[in-house]
């Protein structure tokens, strides 16, 4: 399960955590999280994130 | 045939070219015309108070140069340019010897760090870090160094304090505050960020008055009203941003705190609007990244055509303490109200509530920030849309 940064805030997408309270579930891989999802944190577009090495 | 001139932007930052982003999503061939005062680097502004713990010079933090920009967005990046008036009569830009026409003109011009008295007679020794170039002007001032003094400590002073405390550097803050954020927190939640600073070797001089600040050979010295002597070898002003007005003042827009624009995001004359640090909608003037993205959107749909009204949910601050997690809902939405917090040591909940008891902010430490979202939805929005 990968990572995702959004370049703006630094928040951080975890495949295998999910974002349940966007009705995201755990295990959902970044290409499903819908399009116009938006980063919960500072509101840039799912175009904005970058995937990250696991460090 | 201005209506045939560009949709123009002044300004690159995060407004500016997420602006430009939106409209691109809904209208792929209007002309776009960017101009900026720097060299119209794309960069992220919250992550400049991560680049010490993470050791990345300016140009790592930089993500697409102007030309890159342009390319992406199928538009025009005018960079290193400073726009010297408006002609709102005629729809012109002054560029200093030249004009540029628009038909329809957005200032996203951010806001300017406030100066010291020193800060002419310093140069150097005095910085502040609120772009890419500064922040890179500031790890070059730092080069072989180890000793800087923060003066302020609101929000930007005390990330600026825990990224160079996690670089590596020794940090002393000194301000006239006396305690951390006081616009953002309440005192015991402010105590615990504070403490968890001080344990990674942060020294503050709160409540303090600067009676001299002096640049030597060696650096900087100053003497504090409570006669303490602070040395560094460089110092570091954050004492808070103002709004650049100077171009829509004498435009003769409307200005308050910010250049005043409506729920449309439209200044106070025709083809003009403002968004991002710049600008004030209904007495708020957010400098934060959540508002200025739901303004960019907003703005992208009326410039394409579709008008439509701003509104704003409550919008909670990430603050990047990572030595104390920080998340704050300031309580934007009441005029009186009192503070409760509970918790201990550096877990801790702050809860605003008004005098009939109705919650509207909150601020939230350590392992208490993972009920941000629930809280969230308990608070009044702050811009509601108007009922119709």
């Amino acid at each position: 399960m990968k990572k995702w940064q959004c370049i703006v805030c630094g928040f951080i997408y975890d495949e295998a955590e999910g974002w349940p309270d966007d009705g995201i579930a755990a295990g959902t891989p970044w290409q499903d999280v819908p399009a116009d999802w938006m980063c919960p944190d500072c509101g840039v577009g799912k175009e904005d994130f970058e995937m990250i090495e696991i460090g | 045939m201005s209506d045939n001139a560009p949709l123009v932007i002044v300004g690159t930052g995060l407004a500016g070219y997420n602006l430009a982003k939106e409209v691109r999503k809904l209208d792929s061939e209007r002309e776009l015309l960017l101009i900026t005062a720097d060299d119209g680097r794309f960069y992220s502004k919250p992550l400049l108070s991560t680049g010490f713990a993470k050791a990345k010079e300016a140009d790592e933090l930089a993500m697409q140069d102007a030309a890159t920009m342009a390319e992406q967005l199928n538009a025009e990046v005018l960079f290193h340019t400073q726009v010297t008036g408006i002609d709102v009569q005629r729809r012109m830009l002054q560029l200093g010897g030249t004009e540029q026409a628009y038909s329809e003109l957005v200032l996203a011009v951010g806001a300017e760090p406030r100066r010291l008295p020193w800060a002419d007679d310093l140069g150097d020794r005095l910085l502040s870090i609120n772009d890419l170039l500064d922040y890179g002007r500031f790890r070059t001032a730092l080069k072989g160094k180890r000793k800087v003094v923060i003066i302020g400590a609101g929000l930007i002073g005390c990330e600026f304090a825990n990224d160079l405390l996690a670089g590596g550097l020794e940090v002393t803050v000194v301000a006239s505050d006396p305690y951390l954020m006081p616009q953002l927190i309440p005192e015991p939640v402010a105590a615990a960020v504070q403490t968890q600073l001080e344990a990674l070797g942060a020294v503050f001089h709160l409540g303090c008055a600067i009676e001299s600040l002096e640049a030597g050979q060696e650096g900087v010295s100053l003497r504090l009203d409570d006669g303490s002597l602070v040395i560094a070898d460089q110092a570091l002003s954050a004492i808070g941003l103002a709004p650049r007005l100077s171009l829509a003042e004498q435009a003769g827009l409307q200005v308050g705190r910010g250049i005043v624009v409506d729920r449309g995001l439209a200044t106070s004359q025709p083809h003009i609007y403002a968004l991002g640090d710049c600008a004030e909608v209904q007495g708020l003037n957010l400098m934060y990244v959540m508002p200025l993205m739901t303004s960019a959107r907003a703005l992208a749909k009326t410039l394409c055509g579709t008008a439509n009204e701003l509104s704003y949910p409550a919008m909670p601050v990430m603050v990047k303490t990572p030595a104390c997690p920080l998340v704050v809902a300031p309580p934007l939405t009441a005029e009186s109200g009192h503070w409760s917090t509970t918790g201990e040591g550096s877990d801790l909940q702050a809860l605003f509530h008004d005098d009939q008891g109705r919650l509207h902010g909150f601020a939230l430490t350590g392992s208490k920030v993972a009920e941000k979202l629930k809280l969230t939805r308990e608070l009044p929005g702050w811009l509601l849309a108007t009922p119709s």
